[in-house]
């Protein structure tokens, strides 16, 4: 200790936010306003294949915080998305709730849902966890289909009068002069983008919370996270619980804007897990920017390939075997390794708060060797 | 008495890799296991850091019993670890794998734990480093980051799983120089180790374990001369 007194003492500081971040929150405010302006001059079909990106992505990003950082590869989120779209249907149909208000409580319902799912299925590692959660989301699914009120196994569909009632959509067709399915795509469009930036300002602000930097020692190595002091089980479980409730609002919105339900469709493994765990896996793993890549990778196949039929997803399946092996890191990997990128910082620096001094040449002893 | 080890006993299947050990640690005293390989040394750290279970017998930490605690239970009570195999956090940098244990295991604000972070990472010489990546670390690095790591939670026990191990004379001594720093802020400290002079230079006592049992202990040079400790252990040497 006598060494410590006689070296200078240096103050040490935190610091999370880069000099780059500012100019990011501009940009990301212009972003989302101009999308927010785009069915003032985009066409229907624009504005319907946006929709389905921005589930896409939102549904992407939550997958990822589970299976990317928390370690948790659920192959069940369908059981959030179809019991979401269950929810507004129930709530819409029965209640006679405005679809609006339906979304969020849809999600409330999905994490009411998820904690005693979560009881059972944490019990379970691995690839048992994996097949547990498709069990559960197989139970889930065979249990709306005894629900007669809401079509048992051949589903039903919401009157064209409610899905007119959504919040907006009078308001739309007069300050836009369009008719009432545009106007509902239009107010669709403006949830969808909600959605998805509430995921993503979730998710972000999450990893930059002491919960990232649990999540970040989870993803890299969880037994020596456990030795340091975090309590994995806790924060798997805020972690699931949450993503339950983001997809469950996200499935309400989807099953809002395709206006038809059934067991079969809202709980498919293929279209709510399959297609997304393709979009996190091309795009990279365990990175905040993979799913946008891997999300328009995903439109753009479907928007141009979606003619050959069964090939499509022959191609799908293809391209997806062949990033797993070559670029295991996904798209973004490789840009990030390249040019060190990042959209989204969450590093923590320290800070040296010393005389102009670099750190190096205070301590000339420490590194002979 | 600061970790009480009675009667442990465990086993992979036929193997007995912990037979009715006992061990007592006082706070601030640093203790060395010397053992052959698979003697159980390893297997004695994840018993008392919670990674394993044993089948029979008690560990005491503190007078508490750690039987239904869980490893981040036994950190935050005060029990830091090494591992052999030096498990950074890679695509975190140096001070955040620190951050992880002071914030969690110390339960420290991040901003707290800036100060906390820099002065250990000042100590073990790894201020250079904090901004960088774990996993662009060499193996030296690795080893100090595990070790500043674990300091980061604040430790009352220290557990060091060979970390002299596939170093230099230089850095050897450097690191006793290191380990001598921490034993002075009254930690205690239970080192598994190869390196039997490096040990010699920090450590009060001494134990050896062969197939799981405590064969010798007491005063290092006095275990070190046992005929018993040389055939097993030294006889390789001698």
């Amino acid at each position: 200790m006598d060494e410590a007194s006689s070296r200078p003492v240096q103050t040490f500081r935190i610091k999370t936010v880069g000099r780059a971040s500012h100019a990011a929150l501009v940009v990301v405010t212009v972003a989302l306003l101009a999308l927010a302006l785009l069915p003032v001059f985009a066409g229907r079909t624009l504005i319907q294949d946006l929709i389905f990106l921005y589930y896409m992505l939102a549904l992407a990003q939550c997958w990822n915080l589970l299976a990317g950082y928390a370690g948790l590869i659920s192959v069940g989120q369908q059981a959030f998305v179809g019991l979401g779209g269950y929810i507004l249907f129930a709530l819409t149909l029965t209640g006679g709730l405005n679809p609006v208000l339906a979304i969020p409580i849809a999600g409330l319902v999905s994490a009411l849902f998820a904690f005693p799912t979560a009881l059972v299925v944490f019990r379970l590692r691995g690839a048992y966890f994996a097949i547990g959660t498709w069990v559960v989301a197989e139970v889930y699914r065979l249990a709306f289909a005894q629900v007669k009120p809401l079509g048992g196994g051949t589903g039903t569909s919401l009157t064209p009068s409610i899905t007119s009632s959504a919040y907006g959509i009078e308001w739309v067709k007069t300050l836009l002069d369009v008719r009432t399915p545009a106007a509902r795509d239009i107010v669709s469009y403006w949830l969808a983008l909600a959605l998805v930036a509430g995921t993503l300002a979730a998710v972000y602000f999450m990893l930059r919370s002491r919960r990232g930097l649990a999540l970040g020692a989870i993803r890299d190595h969880e037994t020596a996270a456990a030795s340091l002091g975090v309590d994995i089980y806790r924060i798997k479980l805020a972690v699931y619980v949450a993503t339950a409730a983001m997809t469950g609002m996200i499935g309400a919105l989807i099953y809002l804007q395709k206006a038809r339900i059934s067991p079969d469709a809202a709980f498919s493994v293929l279209d709510w897990t399959a297609y997304v765990i393709f979009i996190v896996v091309i795009g990279g793993i365990g990175t905040m920017e993979g799913p946008f890549i891997g999300a328009i990778i995903l439109y753009l196949m479907q928007h141009y390939l979606a003619d050959f039929g069964a090939w499509y997803l022959i191609l799908l399946g293809a391209l997806g075997i062949l990033v797993m092996l070559l670029a295991p890191k996904g798209v973004w990997g490789l840009v990030s390794e390249r040019f060190d990128l990042t959209l989204f910082p969450t590093r923590r620096r320290l800070v040296v708060d010393d005389e102009e001094r670099p750190i190096a040449s205070k301590r000339p002893k420490m590194r002979e060797t | 008495m600061l970790l009480e080890v009675a009667g442990l006993k465990k086993s992979f299947g036929s193997i007995v890799v912990a037979d009715a050990l006992d061990l007592a640690i006082e706070p601030g005293e640093a203790v060395g296991i010397i053992g052959p390989n698979g003697a159980g040394k390893t297997t004695l750290f994840n018993l008392i850091a919670g990674n394993l279970a044993p089948e029979a017998g008690y560990i005491r930490f503190d007078g508490r019993d750690l039987a239904s605690i869980s490893p981040q239970g036994r950190c935050r009570a005060g029990i830091g670890r090494t591992h052999q195999i030096p498990q950074p956090f890679e695509k975190l940098t140096v001070f955040e794998n620190l951050l992880v244990g002071a914030v969690y295991g110390r339960r420290s604000s991040e901003r707290q734990a800036a100060q906390y972070c820099g002065e250990i990472l000042g100590r073990l010489g790894l201020l250079k480093r904090a901004n960088s990546l774990a996993g662009s670390l060499t193996l030296l690095e690795r080893k100090r980051l595990e070790m500043a790591r674990a300091l980061a939670t604040a430790p009352r026990l220290l557990l060091l799983d060979e970390i002299a191990g596939g170093l230099t004379e230089g850095e050897c001594s450097e690191l006793v120089t290191t380990i001598n720093d921490i034993r002075k802020t009254g930690v205690a400290i239970l080192w598994i180790e190869h390196i039997v002079h490096a040990l010699l230079a920090v450590v009060d006592r001494l134990v050896v374990l062969n197939f799981g049992r405590k064969i010798a202990a007491g005063l290092p040079r006095e275990v070190m001369q046992r005929p018993d400790v040389h055939q097993i252990y030294i006889g390789i040497e001698a």
